[in-house]
Formats: structure tokens, sequence, C-alpha cells
């Protein structure tokens, strides 16, 4: 680790200006930023900790949604009753990851922003196009196991670890953006992260300046909603295929679906493919299968991570049929 | 007192955070730091080393390379242990492997250590190594012995034909990865300098390899250096030696003449410490209709460095096992680019019942007899290979004890078909052995007049509760309360051991305390008024100063018994697992092991040292393996966040039962070896449950989710 300045943030407007000198990035929990920094991947030169801003809070909307603030802890949101009641996979999701020190500690925005586990990735002596920008990528021809199937390309197939963006994004969750000049914008999950195309190392549409200020979240969409983790061991791993599927039926026949993937992508990955197989479909495991055909037809093993295209196909249907069992 | 479950005397001090570990220490005030750079390449040379800009970065005080190390002792093979042998570092540009230490940066912090580190300008010539262990096996060779001073191949009637003519046969390949110990506390030294003296604060499990090791290295006298260990935070094997953190701790201490702190990384533990070597063991087993094995052969084939051969007694095991009249056991070894082998948890018994358990359990399956019924009908009466007597053998009634307490009559006899919600449930045993280790010991005890004792041993307690059972054997035998009793150890200034490693610590230091405390008594009781006076009475009146006396044990080799009989521990594990239906995750649902190894000293801390083991076979059968990345020689998986072991939520009901005994064979107390006997056969157990709950068996370790996957029936409605 080497020598850093730190300074904590008593509004956004004057964290945001700190960011503007060399060197500097927010801290918020610092559940992956010290870790990194220990590793001499991030070496940042000052940090600006924002963890104390006023955006803790968990607020009602208007519409029924909910506004997360960018700051209130993974488990203070898994643990609001709001959230367990109307957002039951969003919960389920949160508590499914890290372990409870970490969720303590962790914030909604940096949960949103936490950085691959691509082993080689950590390691600053291996060629990473992630981390060092057109050195290479290991995992290509290297250990693979836990890396993407869909949305990789050759400069990158290392995965996004959370497990609340995935619950978000089928939840068509909004993130909210403070810039300079108090500037402030709306990002639908889908569009802020970027799939690696042959620049991996620029994951988000964060700009240089922005600070994730809350989560809105819209009223629910119809239907039950389960959030399924698969892992090699039962907890503080990350996810070797996740599901996030939200479904309303009428008379066993799908009205609405929402789909979404972790642990098979650099991204929270929505399933269109797998939605448009669903709806108007009857709830049968045909139709799963189809779905999950639908969801894997763009998947590409890479070697040791083949077996997660059917894991992905088996993990969907059972999901599916648990949430769609009761209409 | 013996035999008691009494709490750990020194549980207080580990909770409150008193009991000072090997990089706590702080007796010589502020030290330096120092953090190691290793090689990121697998084979080749240093052509560049340029360390002027770390040299001038903050707080930098020295930088170490192999341009400006002090020369250092060699390697001497005619010492039968390598961990007692030198360990140089940085004696020369070549690099044998990846990781491996190309300086020691010392700096004020740790910070400013590893952040010069990055400083450090090398340029290497890389030379293509050889790193892949599935395509090197036809470059192995038979080594001369293997772990133990053991016999690489042995071979007992004729094999082959034997083989040939059985009913049935089991041919199978088993394969096991790398594996490392990682301790809780990672490997740590702190040297301080003393004039020409040296104090080493290490974490170490044997005071007299660390000492040895070092003296040798740094080519002076052993008395020179204090090897202090009071506590360790867990060695598993990795601290049988010491290691370069403390060869290079204590280089620069005494170049700089100030104290020098070196404690690895989890990540270098990945590169800095011996492995358990990868294997692929082929295991044939041929039988009679009626069960009775006719033929039993054992081949293993592992990795080696070809620098320094280690050769894991992986097939050894097989030897007292079960009965055959024709057998055959082989070890060879596949030199590789790699770090050394060193012993990890159950070094051959781990991997080898691994191999020869899962094959008992498809030989039973063939056969369509109970596992248990199998392995009873070919419990031998004698040392299959030998002939000599067996000095205490209960493995048949830890199978039948185990069988009744966990239920095994409800096994499903047919694999696949207990179903319990969205989990395929099956059961799984398998046994335990494990030869019983003697070492020598020395121990120290002396009365004082006060009515305490202070017993004092180089022994170590890496963790199983060598404080609590030194003191409760001196207790006994002095006639004093428990709290009377001081336990010091882990210093080279008191009585020599083998320290704590091949389970052979309790044994071997309690029968040392016993001995000690019997020629004590003998002394006083020469001088009591009646046969009545208590012992710390006669002290008082008689000997003002307090009195003192040595016991000690020979080693295994000196020892009579060790050629007449065949001493070795036992054991029986059952396992429940659950595998999902649908995604193949495995899920250990509850897990017993019974074992017999003569007498316990305390249950307690025999029950958590089992338990523990057992837990250790969980992760080898479904979690744990350190991936070689075959381009680079790289361990690439190296934290825990990738190195899986059990977490809490993956070990659910897990029991072990004591059968408590006495082997007259072993020693005066009746004591035998635990801290290993819960890893053996435990990963069998599991392996087997998972076969009867899914009828998928894999055979290359550890088995995860992908393994099982295509064997489970297509997704249902």
């Amino acid at each position: 680790m080497r020598p850093f300045i730190y300074e904590r943030a008593t509004d956004a407007r004057a964290a945001i200006a700190a960011m503007s000198t060399a060197g500097a990035k927010f801290i918020s929990g610092g559940t992956n930023l010290l870790d990194l920094m220990k590793l001499e991947i991030e070496q940042p030169t000052h940090l600006v900790d924002i963890s104390r801003l006023a955006f803790k809070d968990i607020e009602e909307l208007p519409d029924g949604g909910l506004r997360i603030g960018a700051q209130a802890s993974n488990s203070d949101t898994a643990a609001d009753r709001r959230v367990r009641t109307r957002y039951p996979l969003l919960s389920q999701a949160l508590v499914a990851g890290a372990s409870g020190q970490l969720r303590n500690k962790a914030s909604v925005g940096g949960n949103l922003l936490q950085r691959t586990r691509c082993p080689y990735f950590y390691d600053t002596a291996s060629a990473c196009n992630k981390r060092n920008p057109g050195s290479g990528c290991s995992a290509i021809g290297g250990l693979n196991r836990s890396h993407a199937i869909l949305g990789g390309s050759d400069a990158c197939i290392a995965t996004h670890p959370s497990d609340m963006a995935v619950a978000m994004t089928v939840l068509d969750a909004q993130i909210e953006l403070l810039g300079a000049n108090q500037a402030a914008r709306r990002v639908a999950i889908a569009d802020f992260y970027r799939l690696p195309g042959d620049t991996p190392h620029i994951e988000t549409v964060l700009g240089p300046n922005e600070m994730i200020t809350g989560v809105v979240l819209p009223p629910p969409p119809p239907g039950r909603q389960v959030y399924r983790k698969v892992r090699d061991r039962a907890s503080y791993a990350f996810a070797l295929v996740s599901v996030a599927a939200i479904v309303a039926t009428d008379g066993g026949t799908i009205t609405s679906a929402r789909v979404g993937f972790g642990g098979v992508a650099p991204k929270p990955w929505r399933s269109v493919e797998a939605e448009a197989a669903l709806m108007g479909r009857p709830a049968t495991m045909a139709t799963y299968r189809d779905a999950a055909e639908a969801a894997m037809t763009h998947a590409i093993g890479r070697g040791q991570n083949d077996f997660k295209i059917e894991l992905a196909k088996r993990t969907l249907c059972r999901t599916l049929a648990q949430v769609a069992q009761v209409g | 007192m013996i035999g008691q479950a009494i709490s750990r005397v020194d549980g207080p001090f580990k909770v409150t955070g008193q009991a000072t570990y090997a990089h706590e220490h702080w007796e010589a005030g502020q030290p330096l730091y120092g953090f190691i750079l290793g090689a990121t390449i697998g084979r080749g040379r240093i052509t560049l080393i340029d360390a002027s800009r770390a040299e001038h970065s903050p707080g930098v005080r020295k930088v170490m390379t192999y341009r400006n190390a002090p020369a250092q002792g060699a390697p001497d093979e005619s010492i039968p242990s390598l961990y007692w042998r030198a360990q140089p570092v940085l004696t020369n540009p070549e690099i044998r492997h990846y990781g491996e230490p190309v300086a020691l940066v010392v700096a004020g912090t740790f910070e400013q250590a590893r952040a010069a580190a990055s400083l450090i300008d090398i340029e290497y010539a890389v030379e293509p190594g050889n790193y892949d262990f599935a395509t090197r096996q036809d470059q192995s060779y038979v080594p001369k012995v293997v772990n133990g001073r053991m016999e690489a191949e042995t071979s007992v009637g004729d094999f082959d034909s034997g083989f040939n003519s059985a009913a049935v046969k089991v041919d199978q390949r088993y394969t096991t990865p790398y594996q490392f110990s990682h301790p809780m506390e990672p490997n740590a030294c702190l040297a301080v300098p003393r004039g020409d003296d040296l104090i080493l604060y290490v974490s170490a499990q044997i005071v007299d390899s660390a000492r040895a090791s070092v003296a040798n290295t740094l080519r002076i006298d052993p008395e020179r250096i204090l090897v202090v260990t009071p506590y360790v935070g867990g060695g598993f094997g990795s601290k049988l030696g010491i290691h370069s953190e403390t060869i290079l701790a204590a280089l620069a201490a005494r170049q700089l003449n100030e104290p020098v702190k070196v404690v690895l990384t989890r990540q270098q533990i990945f590169h800095l410490m011996g492995l358990r070597p990868t294997t692929s063991q082929r295991v044939r087993l041929g039988a009679g209709k009626d069960g009775r094995l006719v033929a039993i052969a054992h081949e293993v084939n592992m990795y080696t460095s070809p620098h320094e051969e280690y050769a894991e007694q992986t097939a050894a095991t097989t030897r007292a096992l079960y009965a055959a009249p024709n057998r055959w056991t082989s070890h060879r070894l596949t030199p590789l680019d790699l770090p050394r082998g060193e012993d990890v948890r159950a070094p051959g018994e781990a991997p080898g019942l691994l191999a020869v358990e899962s094959a008992m359990d498809e030989l039973a399956y063939a056969l369509a007899m109970d596992p248990i019924e199998l392995r009873i009908r070919n419990e031998p009466k004698v040392h299959p290979e030998t002939g000599i007597p067996f000095s205490d053998r209960r493995l048949v009634e830890c199978m039948r004890e185990g069988a009744r307490r966990f239920g095994w009559d409800q096994r499903p006899a047919q694999p696949a078909s207990l179903r319990k919600g969205r989990w395929l449930v099956g059961y799984g045993m398998a046994a335990a052995i494990r030869m019983h280790f003697q070492g020598p010991a020395k121990a120290r005890v002396r009365m004082c007049p006060d009515g305490t004792a202070v017993v004092q041993s180089d022994m170590t307690d890496i963790g199983g509760g060598t404080y609590t059972i030194l003191a409760q054997v001196a207790a006994e035998r002095l006639g004093l309360p428990i709290d009377r009793v001081r336990v010091e150890i882990g210093r080279s200034d008191f009585p020599v051991s083998w320290g704590s490693g091949g389970s052979w610590g309790a044994a071997n230091s309690s029968t040392a305390v016993y001995r000690a405390c019997e020629a004590l008594r003998e002394k006083l009781l020469a001088s009591a008024r009646d046969k009545s006076e208590a012992l710390s009475e006669i002290v008082a009146r008689n000997h003002p100063e307090g009195l003192e006396a040595e016991g000690e044990i020979v080693s295994m080799e000196k020892d009579p018994n060790y050629r007449a009989y065949s001493l070795n521990t036992y054991g029986a594990h059952f396992a429940e697992v659950g595998v999902d239906v649908d995604t193949a995750e495995i899920r250990l649902r509850r897990m017993l092991g019974v074992f017999a190894a003569g007498r316990f000293l305390n249950p307690k801390t025999a029950r958590s040292q089992l338990i523990g083991g057992m837990t250790f076979g969980v992760s080898y059968a479904l979690h744990e393996q350190a991936v070689v990345d075959t381009r680079s020689g790289a361990f690439v998986n190296r934290d825990l966040a990738e190195y899986l072991v059990p977490v809490h939520a993956d070990i659910p009901e897990l029991d072990a039962v004591l059968l408590d005994g006495f082997d007259d064979k072993a020693n005066v107390l009746g004591v035998k070896g635990i801290g290993e006997l819960g890893v053996c056969g435990s990963a069998a157990a599991v392996t087997n449950a998972v076969f009867n709950a899914t009828g998928v068996r894999v055979r290359d370790f550890p088995i995860t989710l992908e393994k099982v996957l295509p064997g489970l029936p297509l997704m249902e409605a």
C-alpha cells in the first residue's frame, strides 16, 4: 500500500470537488477497494470517504417505489421491512452475498461498483486487459472455471461478482448519479454497465467525478420473486450461476416475466430472450426449457466453464418452476 | 486427572489476546519489517536486478538480493529430515519455481517495504519449465525411500496372477490435487540479534528443527540461537521446518543489527511453503464372490521438485489395511518445476485412503455387499505384509459402533434412490487407519517448595492442547491440583523433543513428562516420613530450592515394540450428503467418526482435533485444490476466496466418538496419536455418500458440481 491522503467529505459537493485531484478515488465501505490497494491493483493517492454523507436512507416514493441511498449498508437494505415485503429477491440476493461482517460495512453504491474476482486480475504479474489495458487476457487458456459464458470478448471474460446488482437488474432499477456543478442524472441499470469489448477496463458509464447517490426501485412488477444462487460451498462464495426471476401467471399462463443471471457475464445479465420465450406461454417445464435454451443461445464456454451453460439452464428451469408454482 | 475432559488451560490467554504469537512479540522494541519479493517466472535466471530505486524508497533500510546476500550453508542430504537441513535463500540468479524469493526489502513499516519491493527492476531469461503433471508422468522414477523412511515398493505373493484369477475386479484411477496447509497464523519470524547471538520468535511445530535449520544455513553454532515459540496458530505440516521467512529475517537482523520481522501474506504462502503433491493413483482390487480379497495393488504417481525430493507415503497406508494374499504397492515421482512437496495434514493417509476406500466402496457395489460387511470380511489377523501382530487393532469395533450410532441400516441399498425434497440423499462410510509414530522427547519437571510444579520441554502447542494434557499428566503423577502446575514449552533452552507433527507430540511429550514425574517421585519418596506424606510437603521440608528430574522417550527405531508389533490408530467415518437434483450442489448433512487410539488423555481436546480432521476430509472431498497455471508454473487461485475450504454453513451436525482404551505396546500411558486420524478416510466417506446419493462415481478430486451434473436426471416438471 502506498501513502495516500485520506479525506472525509462533509457534503456531496465537496466530495465531488475533491475528485478533481489527480489519483483521487471515493471510498465507502472499503470492503473491495482496500483489498485491491493492499495488492497494489488500485493505487489511489487520495481517498475521499463518502460513507458518512447523507445518502443512507431508504425512502418511500409516491409511485410506490423505493429510493435506496447509496450509502445504505447491504445489511440494512436486506433487513428493511419494505425491501423484504415488496422486493424479496433483492433481500435474498443481498444475504446470499459475502459474509455478515462484510455486509455490515459494504454500501449499496460500492456493491454496484465492485470489481471482478478473476484471479488474473488479482495477480499483478499476469496479463490482464482489465487491470493493464492491452496486456492480454490470461484467463483465456488459463484458469477460467468461474468465467463468463455470455457477454465476454476476446479481451476479457471476467464476471461481475455482485448478487445485489442482478436483483436490481430485473427490478429495472435506476442509478442516481451526481456530478460536478450539482449535475444530477439517472441511468437505467441495464445501461449503467458496459460490456468489455476491447475496453474491459471501462466497466460502467460513470463519469470521472460522478458519485452514485442512490438507487431508485420502481414499484415491484406483478408476480412472485425468487433469487437462487448456485455456489461451491454453502456460504461465502461467489455465484457459479445465479438466477433472479419474477413471474406472474394467470390461469396457468405466464402474463409477466423477468429473468436475470449472475455469475455468467461481465455484467448483471438480463435475459430478454428468456423473457420473450416465457410471455404468454403455459407455466410448464417445457416452456421453461425453451426459455433456458433461448437464454443460452449465444453462450460460449471457454473450457473449464463449459458446465455453466447447462448449469444456468437447469437453475433457470428450477427457479421458474418455483416462482410460478403459486398463481 | 488423565482422561478427564478438562478445558484448555491456555484458553483464557487466547481469548483475551494475551497469548503471544511469533509476529506479536515486542520484548525487543520496534522492529524493522521485511517483505519478500517473489519471482514472476517459473524457471530461468535473473539477467538483471537493480534495486537502486527501491533502496531510495521511503523508509527502506536494506534490499537483499542474490548479489549481496551472505554466503549460506547448503542442504546436507545426510541429515535424514529436510526440516533440519539448511534452507539457503537468494544464493544465485537461478529461478527454480514461480514465487521463489528474489529479494528481501527491509523498511520501517510493512507498507514501505512492500511498496519498495515493486520498485526493484528485474529482467529474466525465461526457460521452458515443466508444470503439467498430467502430461509428464512418463518421466517418473521410483524413489529410494518414501516419507517416514518407508519402502517405496512392497510386494507379497503374486499380484498379477491373483488379480487375474479374481471373480470380481475393480481397476480404477483416482487423481488428487495440490494442497497447502494454510494455518490461520501465517508463517512468521521476528529475529532479534544479541551480539553474535540470535533470538528467533518463530511460528514452529518443532523447535529443534527450526534451530538446526537456521544454524546450518547461517553456519553458526546452534547454541548461539534461542528459538521461542510459545503459541502457534496452527501448523498442519507447514511449520515442521522453517522457510525463507525465518532465514531472511535472521540474515537481515544480523546484517542490520536490529530486530527484523517477516510475515508471509496469505498469497505468498502459495509459493513459499511446501505443498501436498498432486497424485494419480491406480487401485486394483480382486475379490472372490464372497468379498474376500485375493489381490490388492496400490500404485501412486505424484509430482516432486527435481531439486528437493519429497515422496508422500501415499500407498503405505494400504499395507496394513486389509488382508489379501497377493499384494503390490509402489510410488513413483514425476519431477516438475514447482515448490517442493512437504507434509500436509495426514501425509500419505489423506490421499491414499481416499483412493483405496473409494475403491473398496466400488468393490462393495460390484458385489452388492454392504461396505462394512466387505471390510469385516477382509479384516487381517496379523499385519498382511510382515506377519507381525497388531498391538491393539479395533477397526471392526469402530465400524460396528459407528454403524449403530449413525443408523447405517437406513442407508439406501441402491444409489440415487432416496429423495428428500430437492435433495438426493446418500450415505457413505470409510475406514481410517494411521500408523502411530514415536519420536524422541525429553521433559523436565520441577517441584517448588510453595507446592507448585513446573513442566519444561521444547515441545510446542500448535492448537491441539499440549499445555493442558501435560498439566494433567504432571498434576496426576505429583498429586497436585491442575492449577498448581505451570507448563512452559516452545523454547530451545528447554529439554529437546520432536515437537508437534506426525501426530506424535501428545504421546511423546506426555510419556516424557510422566517419566520425569516418576523420577522425581522416586527421589522424593526416598526421604518421605511415611507413605502418606504429600510430595509437596517433602519438597518443602527437604528441598527449599525445589527439586527437579528429567524423563524421556526414545525414537521408534530404538523401541523394540516397533519391531514386534504394528502400532496403528483406527476409526470409521460415516457421512450423509445431499446433492441438489437440479444443480448438483453437494452439501454435507451430517457426519460421525468413531475412533480408537489407545487412551485419550483429554476427550475434549481430542474430540476437537478429530472433528477438525473430519472437516479437512470434507474439504478434501468437496472443496480444496491449488490450481497450477501450466503456462507459467504459478498457483493461480492464491487466496482463501478462491482456494476453498468449508465454512461453518458447510459443516452441520458433526461428531466424533472416542472408544477409550489402552495400548500397552505404545507407551507407559497407553496413548497414541490422534492429530491426523480424523483426516484419514473422512474424504472417502463423503465421496462414497455422493455416489450413494447420485449413482455418480467421481474419481478426480475435489468433487465439484460439474463432475456430478452430467449424471443427474433430466429436469422434470
